[in-house]
């Protein structure tokens, strides 16, 4: 089986007027099935630019990007299109969850859009079951706007597991939320990585990086540092000690 | 995604701005709708102009007196008698194609009977005018050849003069005073209702033309002569001929204007559709720029709501779609929109053709057809004018869209 993530000597280069700006400057690393890796970096390190490329909304100028031993590099638009609703979930910091649509409904998004559909029968089946997933069954119903923050962002990370991608890609999810709702969302992400799914998460939180169990520092463009999460925290322990205190 | 889900999808995209909708809808509304009311307004004027035209009879061509000039003076039309019985006799015998020829004058005189009297036109005419102008008999006969060489003071009625005249009696076989001349009533027309001009075609006395040449009036030159055509394919070359003929009668040079008139059915019936024609014109004209207009209205919403969904659209393509399922939905979106614009239109259009019908007794003639084009012009206008802001939605770069505040 070929690693999640395959990136080989990829470059991204912004061209405008008569200034090059290289976002990412000859980035070459692999992620495997089952790891959980935070990137970190200031703004403007490039790594929201990797995120666009590793959830394939964007193409390398440069270099061969492999999702899931599919070269990316080569496709067009709906190529694209496709392979980010089969291969990856997205997680947004701002949720981005449709509005006067019912929680099921924004699960069920991203089989609407897979090519040869499932029955509607089928979708709601799937759709109920990541819902349970995140614990949200008893909300299926609940509009956006009649849940909390914490809960928007597990229907955001239902919505991203029901097409069961290669790869979770999450943009600072913990973003927009407070502190314990941010250990509660990371302790979805443990759990669920603790079934086996890969989970590649940007922040620029340190605390919350050390949920991961790899950490990537990326500056100017360039992978700083690139090593696992020594003294790795367990959601679920910080959540009780938090409940305690 | 399927097509049922994507329009389920712009239904409740639309239902979520309600006022919106029905506004952007308004201008489509109107302009459909004046297509429907217009197009019956028209069709209605249509066929009662036509069922006037055919009142006159089957492929009847009509002589009128023109002006003639004599001496350096030129005399109004119809105002000097041009029109003679030898020519009526003339155009039977030498035009070919004619079939029926009828000469008429005209005499307006007071009637009378019993202690009731009424004023009318008495119309001088042959015995073939009743054929000519497929006026049938219903009570009585005709009056026949043998009445007209003895000038016979028989008279046909019209509905009108029946009523007025003898009210409840049976008029038939009674004797009725014209400029105090008594005269048997030998029969009554079918009724025929109003002429294209407007007057009623029932108030009048048929009599022998020479009965009113002789004992009515005692002007020999005729008002106009009926000439009935074998066919509608030979009226052109009888008109050609008969003008002919009178032209070489009435010895007109070549740099003289016809003293006559010669007027066929169908030039009537397109003198007097040539109105409605430039009404209709104008009233299309209206609503294909209301249409236009209501077609921008759509695009110019189109274009907020995409600007306003920015977002949405990001996510949907983040999560899969392709250009086309985002293009397809806005274009359902705008045509569900224009569509739905036109049904009410339709409805309001049918229902304004209604109560102009009802209450100003305008006729009108509804067209399915008129109906089905206004539907899928209004459906057209929605994919014209939703195309270019579906498009703007589904070139969105999601990266740009997911960011858009």
């Amino acid at each position: 089986m070929p690693p999640v993530i395959q990136l080989q000597h990829v470059w991204k280069t912004y061209r405008s007027a008569d200034v090059e700006l290289h976002a990412v400057r000859d980035v070459s690393l692999e992620i495997g099935r089952g790891e959980f890796v935070a990137i970190m970096g200031a703004s403007g390190s490039g790594k929201s630019t990797m995120m666009n490329i590793l959830g394939c909304l964007d193409k390398p100028t440069q270099g061969r990007f492999l999702l899931d031993g599919c070269d990316v590099s080569t496709l067009d638009r709906d190529g694209l299109a496709d392979i980010r609703n089969q291969k990856v979930g997205f997680v947004f910091q701002g949720f981005n969850l449709l509005t006067r649509t019912s929680a099921l409904e924004n699960v069920e998004l991203p089989m609407m859009y897979s090519r040869g559909s499932l029955g509607s029968r089928e979708m709601r089946k799937r759709a109920e079951a990541a819902l349970a997933m995140v614990g949200l069954s008893n909300r299926a119903d609940h509009h956006p706007n009649q849940l909390s923050g914490g809960q928007q962002q597990r229907v955001a990370i239902a919505r991203a597991l029901v097409n069961q991608p290669a790869l979770l890609l999450a943009d600072e999810p913990t973003g927009n939320l407070d502190s314990k709702t941010s250990i509660e969302i990371m302790e979805v992400f443990q759990t669920l990585n603790e079934q086996g799914i890969t989970i590649v998460m940007v922040t620029h939180e340190h605390d919350i990086a050390q949920y991961n169990k790899r950490c990537i520092v990326m500056r100017d463009g360039v992978v700083r540092s690139d090593s696992p999460v020594l003294e790795r925290l367990d959601a679920k322990t910080q959540r009780a000690a938090l409940e305690n205190a | 995604m399927t097509a049922l889900a994507t329009f389920n999808l712009a239904l409740r995209a639309l239902q979520r701005n309600k006022l919106r909708s029905l506004l952007t809808m308004l201008g489509i509304v109107i302009g459909v709708g004046a297509v429907v009311a217009m197009v019956g307004i028209g069709n209605g004027a249509k066929a009662q102009v036509e069922a006037q035209i055919a009142t006159l009879g089957q492929n009847v061509i009509l002589i009128f007196p023109g002006s003639s000039f004599s001496g350096g003076v030129q005399s109004g039309s119809g105002g000097v008698g041009t029109l003679k019985l030898e020519d009526a006799k003339a155009i039977a015998d030498e035009v070919p194609g004619v079939v029926a020829v009828s000469p008429g004058t005209r005499v307006t005189s007071q009637l009378g009977f019993g202690n009731q009297n009424w004023s009318t036109s008495v119309a001088g005419e042959a015995p073939e005018y009743f054929d000519i102008r497929q006026w049938e008999i219903v009570g009585g006969a005709g009056f026949t050849e043998q009445d007209v060489r003895a000038a016979a003071k028989v008279a046909v009625i019209g509905a009108t003069v029946a009523k007025q005249l003898f009210g409840e009696e049976e008029p038939i076989g009674q004797i009725m005073r014209v400029r105090n001349v008594p005269f048997q009533v030998i029969g009554v027309l079918k009724p025929k209702g109003t002429s294209i001009m407007g007057s009623d075609q029932d108030d009048v006395v048929v009599v022998p033309y020479s009965t009113v040449m002789k004992r009515l009036s005692g002007i020999t030159n005729l008002r106009m002569i009926s000439v009935q055509c074998i066919s509608e394919e030979r009226t052109q070359a009888v008109v050609s001929g008969i003008t002919d003929l009178m032209r070489q009668r009435h010895r007109l040079g070549q740099d003289r204007e016809n003293d006559f008139m010669v007027r066929s059915q169908q030039e009537i019936a397109e003198m007097a559709t040539a109105t409605s024609k430039v009404l209709r014109l104008l009233l299309g004209a209206i609503a294909s720029v209301s249409l236009v207009v209501g077609g921008i209205g759509i695009m110019n919403i189109m274009l907020v709501s995409v600007t306003e969904r920015t977002r949405e659209i990001g996510i949907r393509i983040a999560l899969g779609a392709h250009g086309a399922d985002i293009l397809k939905q806005f274009l359902i979106e705008a045509v569900t929109l224009s569509s739905l614009g036109g049904l009410i239109g339709i409805l309001l259009g049918l229902g304004t053709s209604t109560l102009l019908s009802r209450f100003a007794g305008w006729p009108t003639l509804t067209s399915i057809n008129a109906i089905l084009i206004a539907f899928l012009f209004s459906a057209a206008v929605g994919v014209f004018f939703g195309l270019y802001p579906a498009k703007k939605a589904a070139a969105l770069d999601p990266i740009d869209a997911l960011r858009y505040e």
